[in-house]
């Protein structure tokens, strides 16, 4: 951390609780950052000439005579081309153990994109996983978490989409990640060559969570540097984004605050909101795409962390085993991008709405087909092929193994359809079904 | 709030948005004050006076704002500016115009003009020397993109007045006099195209405001048709993420039967917003053939904006509605999403650590929220003209679960209800109301029934009901089959459900993103019902339930083609005839209840 000219150094902390810390000083700004014990902390509260500071890192064995000095500025970061292929902490610091990225210093945390000055996303961006392509496409500008269990490949399956995706820029932020999981990103963007468009910012589980308040901020602010200034595209991951709503709800618990729904902060929704809404279409070329990951605990995605991200979030993706085909699927119906509407049948095959939603309504019948089985009715004729027609589909374009691209995704899916149905059975307009029926 | 002395003050505490105040005078509940950082002057308005200590709360970020920076209390409340040219423009929570602001980001402490002050507007006075006026009373009129836009004696003005002078047929700029009244006291009052009113009053420039009884037309089958709003009604759609509210809300703003739209996008996705001002230059109003955005006004106060002017945001778009429905015009305000508004409030009411109700949401809530809904309305103005504010608001609640604070207290106030369904959402059932949970209560209002009636056709409304029931019944006969079997049932309850598949997959589904289908004339929605109900009233013969089923199967596929066409086109008539010959195969001889 640098140092200033003529800073006055504080001696005399009145509280210290397990993340914060009061002392009497005056011509502190609010958001400020400060050093205590050589701990970087920031400007939560000031009330008269009492300042409280928030310490990242935690208050242990900071005693009531701990220096602190105050930077006058917010958290910061240093821009330039020397970020990529570098890997940083939750501070900007370098983690390996090259030197300091030298360039423009700037806020994190920055003001949001005027909307009038979005442009509307348009687009579309390839990943070769039919589940994401075919029946949730995503779009540049926008920003999607994967809604998963712990155990879910998800981290695999991000990795998958952010080297397929033709980012100009990929973006990682790490927050309570493992070592073994870190790791992992670092062979896997190593092994594609692509390190020197991989910038990455990490909080491992080994960190105090508390820094990881500020893993999203950094990451963003790499991104919009990239985007704005370079007019690039660019792909941020985080993950996980739970583990950041936790250090949240521990902040606001030690701040006193009076929790709302599953002991989170009731400013939950904003300041989820703040990061998510980064994600944007410039006009002049420049993009932020976001996809995080969410993880669930047993699956409830009424826990107020999960249901806040659904109301920011333009879609989300749930993977699942579907153990009929033994593999781990893009599951059809809780998965939903909204913004697959501007670019199917626009950027892609005019026939793909249509194809994309008679799918997974077969497969919905192929689901209700099941409960009847399993419940011990006898099935219809329909209905088992409806079952029949669900495995193929599962297997063939839902598994998240598969790498196509969506013309030859449609072709499967038609072909899937003459194999198990009628033409009055599958319901399409009459024009693409003229079309492509015999194809 | 009369003051010879400017109120100043000097900031003594802060946390997040809340800023606490030493004021030197008098300070009023809700006044609007500007906090002075560096260059910088940050808009705050008072929440709470405590002893010789104001709460505010900001309306930006307070970011470097220091103790002991200065204040400066502006004597009146937030306000919106009100003159002709808001239409079309894109407004924050606050109304500052969003595109005359410079740069990519916005900047902190950057408030721009919401009118346009060098714009000349083609004047012709309605009124004329002597004439005798009240606040509200239309003066003259200029032509705003499509409407004729009323300029109204101020409604600050309290009492009565004499119209002394009245400008000449011609063109002025909004600041230029246009006209003189005079007051009881004999002073005079010049008069500009432009006034001022606060957010957080109503604006009662009405004699009367009876309950709404006019059929609102939204295109949207499973309303207009099952469970209509009116002109000057109020609705609410709770659903889920996921569930379609935002489409369900843009399909209501494009197509519905108004003069003017207002659109508070409150606490919601950005893209939502581009999407608004992307869409509607390029989109014909069917019913003007102008283009959409011509009647549009767009409040945006996205989610990562300040959190404060998100409640503001609600006020101001609904106090731009009420101006406008002062000059007699029918009024759509749409509020996307009441929750974040709500939670904006639980935010502040947090911060200011007062004791929290259900939900950790502040105790006022359900007050709040009934006020807020209280403004819309049916009214007859002074000069016996109507207008109207019919108010849709989404509600976003959490985990999906109805019985929270906001979806219970807006279910209070709210005569229309279109509860989204999850099931209906998963099985891509859209627009995923609820059909049979959803209810209106205006179908209920005698004045509406009879409205009914004449406009839309003598039996109607049994038609409806009728539809409900087959609706109602085929649930509770799925709930049989699921239970007892497919072959555990009589042919007849298979025939039952499917009846009430063929409502569900021709009239209740609707898909918003095909040309044809997204909006459906109320002539179209009736005629597609009485078909349906005539196949509905059907008796077929069918060999087995398999069978049943795809007899419907097919007969929807052609009712959805048709859907897709143009009405009374070749096609639609096409589809229709071999419809009616698939029917004419199956149909059991001498059936003798046709009675539709």
């Amino acid at each position: 951390m640098e140092s200033q000219a003529f800073q006055k150094i504080y001696t005399k902390l009145t509280n210290i609780t397990k993340a914060t810390v009061t002392l009497r000083a005056s011509e502190v700004g609010y958001d400020e950052i400060a050093l205590v014990h050589g701990r970087m902390s920031q400007v939560v509260k000031l009330m008269g000439d009492e300042v409280t500071l928030q310490v990242f890192a935690g208050t242990e064995g900071i005693p009531t005579d701990a220096e602190v000095t105050f930077m006058g500025r917010p958290p910061q970061l240093k821009v330039s081309e020397g970020l990529g292929g570098r890997f940083f902490d939750a501070y900007g610091d370098p983690i390996d153990g090259g030197p300091e990225v030298e360039g423009e210093v700037r806020d994190i945390g920055s003001p949001s994109v005027n909307p009038v000055r979005r442009k509307q996303p348009s687009q579309l961006i390839a990943t070769g996983i039919a589940g994401i392509d075919l029946n949730n496409s995503l779009v540049s500008g926008q920003k999607i978490p994967f809604f998963a269990d712990p155990d879910q490949p998800y981290n695999q399956v991000m990795a998958n989409v952010a080297l397929r995706a033709k980012a100009d820029k990929i973006i990682l932020g790490g927050m309570g990640l493992t070592n073994d999981d870190y790791l992992y990103f670092k062979s896997v963007f190593e092994n594609a060559g692509a390190l020197d468009r991989i910038v990455s910012f990490v909080n491992t589980t080994e960190n105090p969570p508390v820094e990881r308040l500020l893993v999203p901020d950094m990451v963003l602010t790499a991104a919009e540097y990239f985007a704005v200034d370079h007019n690039e595209n660019v792909l941020v991951l985080l993950t996980d984004m739970t583990l950041f709503a936790d250090a949240l709800s521990i902040v606001s618990n030690r701040m006193d605050q009076i929790p709302s729904k599953d002991s989170m902060p009731g400013s939950l929704y904003s300041d989820l909101a703040r990061l998510y809404e980064k994600a944007v279409q410039f006009p002049e070329g420049g993009s932020i795409t976001i996809v995080a990951v969410t993880t669930l605990s047993g699956g409830d995605i009424t826990h107020a962390i999960p249901d806040n991200t659904g109301y920011i979030t333009e879609g989300q993706l749930f993977l699942r085993r579907d153990t009929d085909v033994g593999k781990v699927i893009v599951d059809p119906f809780r998965s939903l991008s909204r913004l697959k509407q501007l670019v199917i049948g626009k950027q892609t095959r005019e026939d793909h709405p249509q194809v994309m939603n008679a799918a997974i309504r077969l497969f919905a019948d192929a689901a209700n087909a099941k409960t009847k089985l399993e419940n011990g009715f006898d099935l219809t004729d329909y209905d088992e092929r409806t079952l029949d027609f669900a495995k193929a589909y599962s297997e063939k374009l839902l598994a998240i193994d598969v790498n196509l691209d969506i013309d030859t995704m449609l072709d499967i899916a038609w072909g899937l359809f003459r194999e198990h149905f009628k033409k009055a059975e599958v319901g399409i307009k009459q024009e693409f079904t003229e079309q492509f029926w015999e194809k | 709030m009369e003051r010879d002395k400017k109120t100043t003050g000097t900031v003594a505490g802060i946390v997040a948005n809340l800023v606490i105040v030493k004021a030197d005078g008098p300070v009023a509940q809700n006044e609007i004050c500007f906090i002075k950082h560096r260059d910088e002057r940050l808009m705050a308005e008072v929440i709470k006076v405590q002893g010789i200590n104001t709460y505010l709360q900001v309306f930006e970020s307070t970011r470097g704002v220091r103790i002991g920076s200065e204040v400066e209390f502006e004597n009146y409340m937030l306000e919106v500016t009100l003159g002709p040219g808001i239409l079309s423009r894109n407004y924050d929570g606050l109304q500052n115009d969003l595109d005359k602001m410079d740069g990519i980001f916005l900047k902190r402490g950057e408030y721009t003009d919401p009118l346009n002050r060098e714009n000349k507007w083609k004047f012709k006075p309605l009124a004329k020397k002597g004439d005798k006026v009240v606040a509200g009373s239309w003066l003259g009129e200029v032509e705003e993109n499509i409407i004729s836009h009323k300029i109204m004696v101020p409604f600050k003005m309290e009492g009565n007045y004499e119209v002394k002078s009245i400008a000449e047929a011609g063109e002025y700029t909004v600041d230029e006099t246009v006209a003189v009244v005079v007051d009881g006291e004999g002073e005079e009052h010049s008069l500009t195209m432009v006034q001022k009113w606060p957010v957080k009053l109503p604006i009662r420039s009405y004699i009367d405001k009876p309950r709404p009884f006019k059929l609102l037309e939204t295109g949207v089958r499973c309303i207009d048709t099952l469970n209509p709003i009116t002109e000057g009604g109020t609705g609410f759609i709770p659903g889920a993420f996921g569930t379609g509210k935002t489409v369900l809300q843009h399909a209501i703003s494009k197509q519905a039967e108004a003069d003017v739209v207002i659109i508070a996008a409150c606490g919601e996705r950005a893209n939502e917003v581009v999407e608004v001002f992307t869409e509607f230059p390029e989109l014909d109003d069917p019913r003007t053939g102008k283009k959409l955005i011509e009647r549009t006004t767009i409040i945006a106060n996205t989610s990562n904006m300040p959190v404060a002017a998100r409640e503001a945001s609600v006020y101001t778009a609904m106090t731009i509605a009420e101006y406008y429905r002062s000059m007699g015009l029918r009024v759509l305000l749409m509020a996307d999403s009441t929750s974040r508004w709500a939670q904006a409030l639980r935010e502040m009411s947090n911060r200011l650590e007062e004791l929290p109700g259900p939900d950790a949401f502040p105790m006022d809530l359900s007050a709040v929220i009934s006020n807020f809904y209280s403004r819309a309305g049916f009214v007859y103005l002074p000069n016996d003209k109507t207008g109207s504010i019919t108010f849709i608001g989404t509600v976003s609640p959490a985990g999906g679960n109805l019985k929270e604070p906001v979806t219970e207290n807006t279910r209070k106030v709210a005569r229309c209800f279109y509860g989204l369904s999850q099931d209906r959402a998963d099985s891509k059932r859209y627009p995923a109301v609820d059909a049979i949970e959803s209810y209106s209560k205006y179908l209920e209002y005698p004045e509406v029934q009879k409205n009914l009636k004449e406009n839309v056709g003598e039996g109607w409304l049994d038609s409806v009901l009728k539809a409900k029931d087959i609706l109602l019944r085929g649930k509770e006969v799925m709930e049989q089959i699921n239970i007892l079997g497919d072959d555990g049932v009589p042919i007849e309850f298979h025939d039952m459900f499917w009846k009430s598949e063929l409502i569900d997959f021709v009239i209740l589904q609707q898909d918003a993103f095909d040309k044809v289908d997204a909006s459906s004339s109320m002539e179209r929605q009736k005629y597609m019902l009485s078909s349906v109900l005539e196949v509905a009233d059907s008796q077929f013969e069918f060999k087995g339930f398999e069978d049943v089923s795809d007899f419907y199967k097919e007969v929807i596929n052609i009712y959805k083609q048709m859907n897709y066409s143009d009405y009374e086109s070749d096609k639609f008539t096409k589809n229709e005839s071999e419809l009616k010959s698939l029917l004419e195969k199956r149909m059991k001889p001498s059936v003798s209840e046709s009675n539709v």
